[in-house]
């Protein structure tokens, strides 16, 4: 019932690799991202590692690859002008439906992933992308990977790196009110082969590979699409919570696919 | 001069606005003791044992109460003339918890982190019970209340062990023969959620003794004179004892209609002489507040063939929750102000339960229990036309009341009403549908639109009525003082929510001096220098306390002109008073009223003019509304999308033509927000799901559509200046509208709000 | 521990615990603008501007702005008085509680987009929450007030 958050220490560490130092250094230490959602649980922390001063600000890009720092925002994701020229604009479009922007203006890149939020709309859009997470000690870790399974010990996400290989991605989520967190989010992507993603099922997102593997092989158009939502039904778990049913989640998610297969001009004629 | 009926900006509009210091906590004493309230996490327990040792030691902790070192006085919270309809079922704090988040214990420490500290200290065993948590099952339940102590001051129909809290049966004519007699007969339930009112600032109040050792209460309040009597009465103090201020408020809609945060703080300060200060949480007012009960209609409604709806029988279940806190007012307005709407039935009849669940209390939110009785008839009216296979606005012009006309439930159901024809000349909701219905062009839109192979758009209405105050029931009152420079000051007990009332009871004072609105300074409220008013509930300042501001400026024209005639020396009818000057009318001498204030108080006469003027509402003044709404409704995903909602309001001449629109404007989002977002879920051990903004989800700006409000050109004779209220008829028509706009949109008939996409979607 | 920050152009140096939120730190100190009205970063109340940027105060820890440049109400006074004057003006003042956060969002959208379009306006103010106007009011307000912008920018 009481909800109280208790610091003995704040620092904000020059490097990732003075930060590690102090994250490893004590149990009850925590890393900071935007701690947007900290006031949502009780929690007692020795430290509390600030990422400010890390460098990990910057959304970069190289002739084969975008890179996100960890400390980058949402807002900042939305506004990027590297990112519009990438997958249909899909991560800032992910984005930014989410509460309000002075909400989007602390949550950061890194806090999300790193925490593999279920609710998450930005998970769910990188899971379609060629992208990996930068870790300090884990080194470089397929997205997917990392959302399944996490870090396997107390580690900092420094960045995210995604390929730059021109797929068509789409994204969508349905929510009820606008401010509200998503009853259900999906992502597509094509490039040679067909990826989708489901998130916010309310569990983490996950890949439908069956489906994947269905397209794949029998290419996706209007008259082999809802034996292809069936294969994505059956695969994909959805489970019930405050914002909705899994029968309900279950049945937009066809929709939603639908959708995002129009918007990202996958289906043949 | 001419300052009614204008649109004037709100007088402490800019102040509010630049972030001026203005409510409570601004002011609170930065050394006040910080209050905190260990809350209940079990729906039905009994404290077996609270043991308070260890936190007491923790350094700068001032006090802890439990409910073994409190006195025991059952109180009812509810802000109500006296004697009270609701329960005294409440205490400071009690051996049983009645809902996850009741008070177990009063913490208070120098700081905030002491106070939480403490309170994670305080160990308590629970004996937990089984709660009640179905309604339908509450009267064949447990009693929520094991406790013999409590009562009822007023007979209501109150029975402990059953859990009902109050009954509310009234009926005309013979219902069972008029039944009969249909051609048509439907039987509908429907049902409403415990909508949070939402208001912006939690409830928060600072107390402090002053010189004379009297408790000063600040408190974020609709009611400060029901909170000092509630107050003196749970303290077990004299009501002399207590001073009420109440600073600016940020948002009421009745959530400060019940005393809250008052008692803690109020407490602490008596225990130790110091100032203490309490703010809510949000999860605090979820949890620890009021919501708009929810409720349960079964609905009969018979016609014959043609549309004549000859017989409405309405069956009510309400949900009090823990405490009875205005179950008994809402739910007989729920009867009272909605099956008046249909005057030319040859019977109708109310029956209703409010019963006690472990639930988080009911209490008071805006439409106050006739916004779910308007959604239960309101839909069964609509589905009546379906079944008749008329359009619903025919149906309404068949059976609906208007202008001129009566019906003697308004007798039977009016407080004091008498037996004379109480006849509704003011009435203009025969314009408000017709002119709805030309504003969102009913004729080409209705029913539905296909918009595209998986959007199409639908349209509803409904129409509502609410009351004007209560009837000889709540009071208020005014005084008016002429200064040393010939301004007034106007002290009002009434408090301004938000609505601009300060404003609007200004400009009631002007236009009844003759003066020109900088000439009247205002004060409100505060109970040791403002004189009585029930409060900001009931729709009642405009109308009531505008009454009452008429009358004070009545009385002070009449001093001025007594003590003109004395400085003339002459007598009163040869004076005349125009706003400016005094005149003496036989030789056309004249003294300003500058002057004339001056003289009076430093020269002559030596006396200070105050008037007091009081009002209670003698008739029932309602104003009415024509709510249409157009939806649009994803077939695919169940989501509603608001397209337009217009709203036409007949609340007689509006003192302020932009204050009310804004307010209908407002009423109408609130609206949506119970019809389409408002979701409230328990677990199955009766935890409060959604109890943060995060979970619980009010309307953002795009959640909204299109509202578009007009005001209708009425006038009311009772009314100050003609006017009768506007701020809660404007939500009632909102939810059964839009449920309609759905079903003729898609089929799909949403009998219990919210109407979710899920549910939408999986009737389809 | 120490926050030194800039609050509305001024250095200062505020002792705060490490556990402690913006909002709280802002108003114990005197910015008794910025209000509150959920702990969950939910409702816009509570919004401030960080190096420019419009951010919740209620969810920010104050050490997370050491070093960096506060505005609150306080500091755009000015700005406040000529936008406010739109909002009273429409009536959607109300019970002003939300008014400060508004405020400051109504100013990052113009920051952000020079003439937004409605769509715009709402998407930027989306998470301002507001119970007694029903935004269409505030609406009406912000439009005109861009106009009126718009025009005195023309007239230049």
């Amino acid at each position: 019932m009481i909800n109280l958050i208790t610091i003995k220490n704040y620092v904000v560490p020059q490097t990732v690799e003075e930060a590690y130092g102090y994250l490893t250094s004590n149990k009850a230490s925590t890393i900071f991202g935007g701690g947007a959602f900290i006031r949502m649980g009780s929690k007692n922390i020795s430290t509390a590692i600030d990422l400010s001063k890390c460098g990990l600000n910057n959304i970069t890009e190289s002739d084969d690859s975008i890179e996100i720092g960890a400390m980058v925002t949402f807002g900042d994701l939305e506004s990027s002008t590297i990112l519009k020229n990438h997958f249909n604009n899909l991560l800032a479009i992910s984005v930014k439906d989410i509460v309000g922007i002075q909400m989007r203006n602390i949550v950061t890149v890194g806090g999300t992933v790193y925490s593999r939020y279920g609710f998450s709309d930005f998970i769910t859009a990188l899971m379609v992308l060629d992208a990996k997470v930068k870790l300090h000690k884990g080194g470089l870790v397929p997205i997917e990977l990392f959302i399944t399974d996490g870090s396997k010990e107390k580690d900092i996400l420094e960045y995210i790196t995604i390929k730059k290989d021109n797929r068509r991605a789409s994204f969508k989520s349905m929510r009820n009110s606008k401010g509200d967190y998503a009853i259900l989010n999906i992502a597509v992507s094509k490039k040679e082969n067909m990826c989708i993603a489901v998130g916010a099922r309310p569990g983490r997102a996950i890949l439908a590979k069956k489906t994947m593997e269905y397209i794949n092989e029998n290419g996706i158009n209007l008259d082999n699409l809802e034996e292809a939502l069936d294969v994505l039904t059956e695969e994909v778990k959805f489970g019930s919570n405050s914002r909705g049913s899994s029968q309900y989640r279950e049945k937009i998610c066809r929709t939603l696919i639908k959708r995002a297969l129009k918007e990202a001009d996958c289906l043949e004629a | 001069m001419k300052t009614v009926n204008s649109s004037i900006s709100k007088l402490d509009g800019m102040s509010l606005v630049t972030g001026k210091a203005a409510y409570t906590d601004d002011f609170a004493p930065k050394d006040a003791l910080i209050v905190k309230v260990l809350r209940s996490p079990h729906a039905f327990a009994r404290i077996k044992k609270i043991d308070t040792t260890i936190a007491e030691k923790v350094p700068g902790v001032a006090c802890i109460f439990t409910h073994k070192n409190v006195i025991r006085k059952p109180f009812t919270r509810a802000g109500q003339c006296y004697p009270e309809l609701s329960p005294y079922d409440k205490f400071l704090l009690d051996e049983y918890v009645r809902h996850v988040g009741d008070d177990v214990a009063i913490i208070a420490a120098i700081d905030e982190k002491t106070a939480t500290k403490a309170m994670k200290l305080i160990k308590v065993e629970y004996d937990v019970l089984k709660p009640v948590l179905d309604l339908r099952e509450a009267e064949n339940s447990n009693p929520v209340h094991p406790e013999e102590d409590i009562f009822t001051k007023l007979e209501v129909g109150f029975n402990r062990q059953k859990n009902i809290v109050a009954k509310i049966d009234f009926s005309l004519g013979d219902i069972d023969e008029a039944l009969a007699s249909s051609e048509i007969v439907i039987k509908r339930n429907y049902s409403t959620q415990a909508q949070a009112q939402g208001m912006m600032e939690t409830q928060r109040t600072y107390t402090y003794l002053d010189n004379y050792g009297r408790l000063v209460v600040v408190t974020s309040t609709q009611i400060p004179f029901h909170v000092r009597r509630i107050l003196a009465n749970a303290l077990d103090i004299p009501m002399s004892k207590i001073r009420v201020i109440k600073p600016r408020i940020g948002g009421g809609f009745g959530s400060k209609q019940t005393a809250q945060s008052e008692f803690y703080p109020a407490l602490v300060t008596l225990e130790t002489g110091k100032p203490a200060k309490i703010v809510y949480s949000r999860k605090e007012v979820f949890i620890g507040t009021t919501s708009r009960h929810a409720m349960t209609f079964d609905i009969t409604i018979g016609a014959d063939r043609k549309g004549k709806i000859k017989a409405i029988d309405m069956e009510g279940l309400w949900d009090t929750g823990a405490y009875g806190e205005h179950a008994q007012t809402t739910l007989g307005a729920a009867g009272k102000k909605v099956l008046t709407l249909y005057n030319k039935v040859d019977a109708c009849r109310f029956n209703g339960k409010a019963l006690y669940t472990n639930h988080v209390p009911g209490g008071a939110l805006r439409g106050f229990g006739v916004t779910q009785g308007t959604f239960a008839l309101e839909s069964a009216i609509n589905e009546l036309a379906k079944e008749l296979d008329i359009d619903p606005i025919k149906l309404r012009e068949i059976n609906m009341i208007k202008k001129g006309e009566t019906t003697p439930l308004y007798n039977i159901v009016t407080k004091g009403a008498g037996n004379d024809p109480m006849y509704m000349d003011s009435c203009l909701l025969e314009y408000c549908v017709n002119r709805g219905k030309e504003l969102i062009s009913w004729n080409a839109k209705y029913p539905k639109r296909v918009i595209s192979s998986t959007k199409v758009r639908g349209m509803g209405m409904a129409i509502s009525q609410q009351g004007s105050g209560l009837p000889n029931i709540d009071m208020a009152s005014a005084t008016l003082k002429l200064n040393d420079d010939g301004f007034f000051t106007l002290l009002l007990g009434a408090t301004d929510i938000g609505t601009g009332s300060d404003t609007i009871l200004c400009q009631i004072a002007a236009e009844a001096l003759n003066v020109d609105i900088d000439k009247i300074i205002v004060y409100a409220s505060d109970t040791d220098i403002t004189p009585f008013d029930s409060g900001a509930y009931a729709s009642s300042t405009t109308y009531t306390t505008g009454n009452a501001v008429i009358d004070a400026a009545e009385k002070m024209k009449d001093l001025i002109i007594s003590y003109g005639a004395k400085y003339f020396e002459t007598v009163d009818e040869n004076i005349a008073f125009d706003g400016s000057n005094i005149i003496r009318k036989d030789n056309n001498e004249k003294i300003s009223l500058v002057e004339f204030s001056k003289k009076i108080t430093y020269n002559m006469l030596f006396t200070q003019l105050v008037a007091t003027g009081s009002f209670v509402p003698k008739k029932a003044a309602p104003p009415y509304m024509a709510g249409f709404a157009e939806v649009e409704v994803d077939l695919e995903t169940g989501k509603v999308d608001v397209i337009d909602f217009i709203g036409v309001v007949d609340c007689g001449t509006p003192i302020n033509p932009k204050l009310a629109k804004v307010q209908a404007e407002g009423g109408i989002v609130q609206g949506i927000g119970l019809a389409l977002y408002e979701e409230v879920k328990y677990t199955n051990e009766g935890r409060l799901i959604n109890n943060t903004f995060m979970e619980y989800k009010m309307p953002t700006r795009m959640d909204t559509g299109n509202i578009y409000v007009e005001l209708a050109d009425g006038y009311d004779e009772t009314g100050p200046y003609g006017a009768k209220s506007i701020g809660e008829v404007v939500i009632n028509t909102v939810a059964p509208a839009i449920t309609e706009a759905i079903y003729n949109a898609c089929g799909v008939r949403i009998r219990d709000l919210p109407a979710t996409p899920e549910k939408v979607l999986l009737q389809l | 521990m120490k926050l030194n920050a800039r609050i509305n152009g001024i250095k200062v140096s505020l002792e705060i615990s490490p556990d402690e939120f913006l909002v709280d730190t802002l108003r114990r100190n005197g910015y008794l603008g910025v209000k509150q009205g959920c702990d969950t970063g939910t409702c816009g109340v509570c919004t401030i501007h960080v190096d420019g940027k419009a951010v919740l105060s209620c969810v920010l820890l104050s050490a997370k702005v050491e070093g960096r440049e506060i505005t609150t109400i306080e500091g755009v006074q000015n700005e406040a008085k000529v936008i406010g004057k739109y909002l009273v003006d429409e009536g959607v003042d109300q019970c002003g509680y939300c008014s400060s956060g508004t405020i400051m969002s109504i100013l990052y959208l113009e920051k952000s987009i020079a003439n937004p379009t409605d769509e715009e306006i709402l998407h930027y103010l989306n998470g301002n929450l507001c119970r007694c106007t029903g935004y269409t009011g505030q609406l009406r307000a912000i439009k005109k007030y861009m106009e009126g912008k718009y025009n005195e920018n023309c007239k230049q």
